[in-house]
């Protein structure tokens, strides 16, 4: 009897890994690990990375402002503590500020802004993660990545956008005052991991805004979307994001991160 | 002045400036230009600064009548740096016509070479210097500052005056150090007669002279920050010697003295500040001793006391682009008993301590090309106020005007705040960017 047993626990056992069902699971990986995937593409390539940034944010009645700076990120392990470092060529009233970022999981971020008139070091209290970055579509959160943990993941379906096979996947706040969104959809490269397309639907369940990666290319062997575009379809105002320059593992040091080279940025990387 | 001519004469400088500015937009090369440009980089503002008082009433001796501030200026920053980018340079001057004094006039804001190396930076020339962790309230900031330019409704910058001074900046991976040597001394600016009324018990006593320290080195000023990260907040340690900003008065004789002479008395400062992240919000706080080095006793009732002064700041953002700011903060006389012994007739008993809060709030709104903010200082011991409501807003990203208005409190016109309030006031400044 107890052999027995054994032989149809066994046989189960191969059953089960044998099955169809298991294989596309195998194939297919959680909705999560999409998420978390597209998250370190988007967040996370390279060990570091220098870019030069133009924003245009653009009215709906078409009347448009300049945001352009210099992006230095390091990050201290994919997926968690990273470094940013922002420096402001333009526009005028916002020359020469620099603005540092250390971004720590699961918790509130550290920021720091310096202000060239009054040579003044302020740090700022950096719990809502909402608010516009530098006044555009984006949010701070947008910049630096929502949390994969933040949300719970479900798969919509397959399809093909942009011709590349993408997973729509769905994600929902686990905690519904840490956003401003209900649900999102996100259209993420079963290949590459790109994120293609992502669309907010308020807390009406109305869409309200748009990110699309307009023109996505190798940069350094690291898949990036030099060109993005944030829009929001309820009020017609949009950003659309340029990286102009973009290197990664260009041997950013720890210590650039400090308040010394945010009174006094280096020549040699924000040039 | 006829209002008519003092229009006119706007007017003109307006167009003129506005001119200008075209002709700097038009010339500046487009903003995503790629490889070397000029070793110069030039750029610069137009501002429009007006302040009016909103009674009629003006100080009899006065300037500018019902304006407290009208001023037009160009100010042109140029910089550059060396190919290997370790020498570098930045000039800041204004040219400006003064409406009020009917003047025009040239100003050096800032005029300084830097030198870096991997473990130090040295800064020479005219440079501004900021330092501690209080928002407008300032403990071991001990660098000029114009008091004047802050009451009339200047920008922000103005507050700050810049020394003709070094600066080293030393930095290992346990501390940084910053050291300002400070030759040539600077005051502060402080709101004078012929355009504020303030309280001055020695009013009627117009033979003043005035004595700054000599440009010796035993009169140098030094200025020390030592700062380091302390298990997640940024510590910083300070040390100070030089002189009170503010001059002290010294009458030749009492109780009815035909003369003043004064000079800025000698001070030390020592003091700590620290700066962290406590859960949603953000925690400061500062405290620093000043040593009244020219009167330790406190006996001497020109020379100011010798006192403690402590800040605890809090700031958070409330809820998307609204943010709340609250400080405490306190100054307390060292030898008060002496204080009120050796104070002369007729002149006002201050409380041994002086209690303070400030409020800010900020909000912005539609892409943040607008802002309100409200500052507002409130002082339960000596009864007075100051509120700063603004309002700023980007047309574009060139063009921006601010307006808001300096609304002064007090039972008493011989308190800090109370002694200004006649001196409330709306004012307005439009400036462009190139």
């Amino acid at each position: 009897m107890r052999r027995f047993l054994i032989l149809i626990f066994v046989l189960l056992t191969v059953a089960v890994l044998l099955s169809p069902a298991s294989a596309s699971a195998q194939e297919r990986p959680s909705a999560e690990a999409v998420v978390a995937a597209a998250y370190r593409v988007s967040h996370y390539s390279g060990n570091d990375m220098r870019a030069r940034v133009l924003m245009r944010l653009i009215s709906k009645g078409g009347g448009e402002r300049i945001r352009e700076m210099i992006m230095l990120r390091l990050d201290r392990e994919d997926g968690g503590e990273q470094k940013y470092f922002l420096y402001f060529l333009q526009p005028g009233d916002v020359r020469d500020m620099t603005f540092m970022v250390w971004k720590h999981p699961q918790r509130d971020d550290e920021r720091w802004l310096f202000i060239p008139a009054i040579k003044l070091v302020r740090r700022i209290a950096a719990n809502d993660k909402r608010s516009s970055f530098v006044g555009s579509d984006f949010s701070y959160e947008d910049v630096s990545g929502r949390e994969v943990e933040e949300d719970d993941h479900t798969f919509v379906r397959e399809e093909t956008r942009n011709g590349r096979p993408v997973f729509v996947i769905r994600s929902v706040p686990k905690d519904d005052k840490s956003s401003d969104f209900s649900y999102r959809l996100a259209w993420i490269d079963k290949e590459n991991s790109v994120l293609w397309q992502e669309e907010y639907y308020d807390k009406r369940s109305q869409l309200y805004r748009v990110f699309t990666a307009d023109e996505v290319k190798q940069v350094e062997g690291q898949w990036t979307a030099v060109k993005r575009t944030m829009k929001n379809v309820q009020n017609g105002h949009r950003t659309e994001v340029t990286f102009v320059e973009m290197d990664y593992n260009v041997g950013l040091d720890d210590s650039l991160f400090s308040e010394r080279y945010l009174q006094n940025p280096p020549a040699r990387w924000i040039r | 002045m006829n209002y008519f001519m003092f229009m006119r004469t706007h007017l003109a400088l307006i167009i003129i400036s506005v001119l200008l500015g075209a002709l700097c937009s038009f010339a500046q090369s487009p903003p995503t230009q790629n490889g070397p440009g000029l070793p110069v980089r030039i750029h610069g503002f137009l501002l429009g600064n007006y302040a009016v008082r909103t009674s009629d009433e003006h100080p009899a001796s006065g300037e500018g009548g019902r304006f407290l501030w009208a001023d037009e200026r160009l100010r042109l920053e140029l910089s550059g740096d060396t190919a290997k980018g370790n020498l570098s340079f930045l000039f800041k001057g204004d040219l400006f016509h003064d409406a009020v004094a009917n003047k025009m006039d040239g100003i050096v804001r800032e005029g300084y070479l830097d030198y870096s190396r991997p473990r130090f930076d040295l800064r020479l020339g005219r440079q501004i210097v900021t330092w501690g962790v209080g928002d407008l309230l300032f403990i071991n900031d001990v660098f000029p500052k114009d008091w004047s330019a802050f009451f009339s409704g200047r920008p922000l910058e103005y507050l700050k005056v810049g020394s003709d001074a070094a600066k080293l900046h030393v930095a290992t991976s346990a501390l940084n150090a910053e050291l300002v040597v400070i030759p040539f001394f600077e005051p502060d600016n402080l709101p004078a007669a012929e355009r504020f009324f303030f309280f001055d018990p020695l009013a009627g006593v117009r033979n003043r002279s005035l004595r700054e320290p000599a440009t010796t080195i035993g009169n140098t000023e030094l200025a020390l920050r030592l700062y380091r990260r302390v298990a997640e907040t940024d510590v910083s340690l300070y040390a100070y010697r030089g002189y009170w900003r503010q001059p002290s008065f010294r009458p030749d004789q009492f109780p009815l003295p035909t003369q003043l002479q004064g000079s800025y008395p000698r001070l030390a400062v020592y003091g700590v500040s620290a700066q962290r992240n406590v859960g949603a919000a953000l925690l400061s706080l500062e405290a620093g001793y000043y040593d009244s080095q020219d009167d330790r006793r406190g006996a001497d009732p020109v020379i100011p006391n010798s006192q403690f002064r402590f800040l605890a700041g809090y700031q958070r953002q409330l809820t998307t682009d609204f943010t709340l700011g609250a400080q405490y903060y306190a100054e307390i006389m060292k030898d008060y008993a002496s204080h009120k012994a050796t104070l002369p007739l007729g002149f006002p008993v201050q409380e041994r301590a002086r209690h303070l809060f400030t409020v800010r709030l900020t909000q912005l709104f539609k892409y943040q090309t607008w802002k309100l903010s409200l500052f507002s200082f409130y002082s339960p011991s000596d009864q007075d106020a100051l509120l700063i409501p603004e309002i700023w807003h980007a047309l574009t990203d060139r063009l921006s005007f601010t307006v808001g208005a300096n609304i002064f409190a007090g039972r008493q016109s011989t308190t800090f705040l109370g002694q200004f309030d006649r001196n409330d006031n709306l004012y307005l400044a439009i400036r462009f960017d190139f």
